[in-house]
């Protein structure tokens, strides 16, 4: 176990190099002189050479890389172009509210998403798997943002039940677990859930369609196990994976949050990107990546240790 | 004599007997939930394409006093948009640059996605681990934040979001391409093949391509409708598509302050994507499982 955990941790050390070097491509990629979006449009030869120093833009790319890096692992993204405030601490405050948003939306998908999937799976070929399956292709083939918009019209624009935007009253942005703020939560956190629900729906429905197939189970029914025990044995079975499958979903939804958060005006790091795109802040969109990226890199390998804990087969391969 | 009966029975099967993709087809076409996610798909490519025939109005051309006009305006049958342009047209038109933009990219991510992925799984050893390594680092990245992050950077515009959405899409088709290839390459015949000492061009070429292409391109069409959600949702944070270009997640975008005034008209565009995403989903569904041998 330990030693599979080494050379998981190991093949991660060049896949984050690789995404950051990706992030750090970003800026070079995008069309212009960086320095464009910083400096006004008659600023002098002199200050335009002044500011490439400071930048570190007259460097090859190699060095440039480098010392991005280096700064990065110190805790430094540079300064944002709009506000001129510190990337790190920016994508900071806004990544706690990401993951409010993101983990309440993966535990009502996986909830709602893995009795949907169950049951449909139990029941194969009957009307309830049927009504489970559509649910989830409808889950999977909706565009969430619309989605959003329409929960926006019924449940704020036409019933008044609850705030259309922001992330508590008065557009305060420190969140707090009381219903005032709570209120807040509840739109964008059910548009959300209803990716992972149509996945983890699929999944289940096919990981217990699967075991019920198995031998095993067959020989505990022929034990005169009730269906109650049968139950237990499949659910033991079914909850790596679909554990697994939950931890992918949350880290697509971190990163996949800005679409959502735009609709609402959830001030998490989707918002932050939304802004770094719309006033061209090459840095706050390169770090505010960066960090998205490397959750979901580590996401990922704590997913596939948790996955291989807990299934003991898995460790073969 | 009834041994004759069952041999002329047995006879006429064998004649009636079908190729691969004839049995495919009718198998899919038995699928009737397929088959109908199949009309509205075909439904809407036919409206892209014959758009200036159907749509009543110009999509471009608005009238002011017409602005947020409600479903059921006369002369505006899906009422006017913020600009008072015809929706209903808006819409059709719409169908255009939505699926273009949807559709192209998996096109292309399929093009080269297979061929790096084919020559990957065939080609083998250390070409095979340096490609999927280098794709696994894309891998690394959700696809809705790498497709974000490329065009964020790059900047709004059609041709700059088919980009972004073509990388997003190349990693994991190469994935299925390079594992699929894997497994063919594996086969008996292909070292037969080898053995007889055909080029490994030809042996691609004649024995690999037909046995991956299928599974491949079944693959990439269920990319489709993720696309179509993605390309809109480019659009609608303002990248991809600019105004006043009729683009339904553009159109969602520059409605989205009017949900107040008309909540309803407001949500029409995204029914036509939620419509088109939905229907190539179940079309890319009912492929799959009519090319699976298996059932």
């Amino acid at each position: 176990m330990l030693s599979f955990i080494l050379r998981r941790v190991l093949y991660t050390v060049p896949i984050m190099l690789g995404v950051s070097l990706v992030c750090f491509a970003l800026v070079h990629i995008s069309p212009g002189d960086p320095l464009v979006s910083i400096l006004p449009p008659d600023a002098s030869v002199e200050l335009q050479q002044q500011m490439m120093a400071i930048y570190g833009f007259d460097r090859s790319y190699p060095e440039q890389f480098l010392r991005w890096l280096g700064l990065a692992l110190q805790g430094d993204l540079g300064n944002s172009i709009a506000t001129g405030r510190p990337v790190a601490s920016e994508v900071f405050n806004a990544v706690g509210n990401t993951l409010i948003l993101a983990v309440t939306a993966t535990i009502i998908g996986f909830t709602l998403g893995g009795l949907f999937g169950f049951v449909a799976g139990y029941f194969r070929d009957s009307w309830i798997d049927k009504l489970a399956t559509a649910i989830s292709v409808v889950g999977v083939s909706v565009p969430h943002y619309w989605l959003g918009m329409v929960m926006v019209i019924i449940f704020s624009v036409e019933l008044r039940w609850l705030p259309a935007t922001g992330a508590g009253p008065g557009g305060s942005s420190q969140w707090v677990w009381d219903w005032e703020h709570m209120q807040y939560l509840i739109l964008p956190a059910i548009t959300m859930s209803v990716i992972p629900m149509g996945i983890v729906a699929r999944t289940v429905r096919a990981l217990v369609a699967d075991i019920l197939q198995q031998e095993f189970v067959s020989g505990l029914r022929a034990k005169g196990l009730l269906d109650r025990g049968v139950l237990a044995h499949v659910i033991k079975n079914a909850a790596p994976t679909a554990l697994a499958v939950m931890g992918l979903q949350l880290g697509y939804l971190l990163g996949g949050s800005i679409l959502i958060e735009t609709v609402f005006s959830w001030p998490g790091t989707g918002f932050l990107l939304g802004q770094a795109i719309f006033q061209r802040d090459l840095p706050l969109l390169q770090g505010t990546i960066l960090v998205l990226a490397m959750f979901f890199v580590i996401l990922n390998l704590l997913v596939d240790v948790a996955q291989t804990s807990l299934d003991p087969r898995l460790q073969r391969g | 004599m009834a041994v004759t009966a069952e041999t002329v029975a047995h006879l006429a099967k064998i004649e009636k007997s079908q190729g691969y993709w004839r049995s495919v087809w009718t198998r899919f076409l038995r699928d009737k939930v397929a088959v109908c996610a199949g009309l509205v798909a075909a439904g809407l490519v036919l409206m892209a394409i014959f758009a200036p025939w159907i749509a009543p109005a110009d999509p471009l051309e608005g009238s002011m006093i017409k602005r947020l006009s409600p479903i059921g305006t006369e002369g505006y049958p899906l009422g006017a948009d913020e600009l008072g342009r015809d929706m209903l047209s808006r819409l059709i038109y719409g169908a255009r640059l939505s699926l273009f933009m949807g559709v192209v990219p998996v096109l292309i991510a399929f093009a080269i996605g297979a061929a790096i992925g084919i020559a990957a799984g065939y080609l083998g050893g250390w070409v095979n681990t340096i490609t999927m390594r280098v794709l696994d680092v894309l891998y690394a990245f959700p696809s809705v934040l790498l497709a974000i992050a490329i065009s964020g950077a790059l900047g709004a515009g059609i041709l700059n979001g088919l980009l972004s959405l073509t990388v997003v899409f190349i990693p994991p088709i190469a994935r299925v391409a390079e594992s699929v290839t894997t497994s063919v390459r594996k086969l008996e015949y292909i070292e037969a093949a080898q053995a007889s000492g055909a080029s490994s061009l030809r042996i691609v070429r004649d024995h690999v391509l037909g046995n991956v292409l299928g599974p491949i391109f079944v693959y990439a069409t269920s990319l489709i409708s993720v696309s179509m959600i993605l390309a809109a949702g480019l659009s609608f944070l303002g990248l991809g598509v600019s105004p006043p270009n009729a683009e339904w997640g553009l159109m969602l975008n520059t409605l989205r302050n009017a949900i107040y005034v008309q909540p309803w008209l407001a949500a029409l565009p995204g029914v036509m994507i939620f419509l088109t995403s939905i229907s190539f989903n179940m079309l890319s569904d009912g492929l799959r499982s009519a090319m699976d041998v298996k059932q």
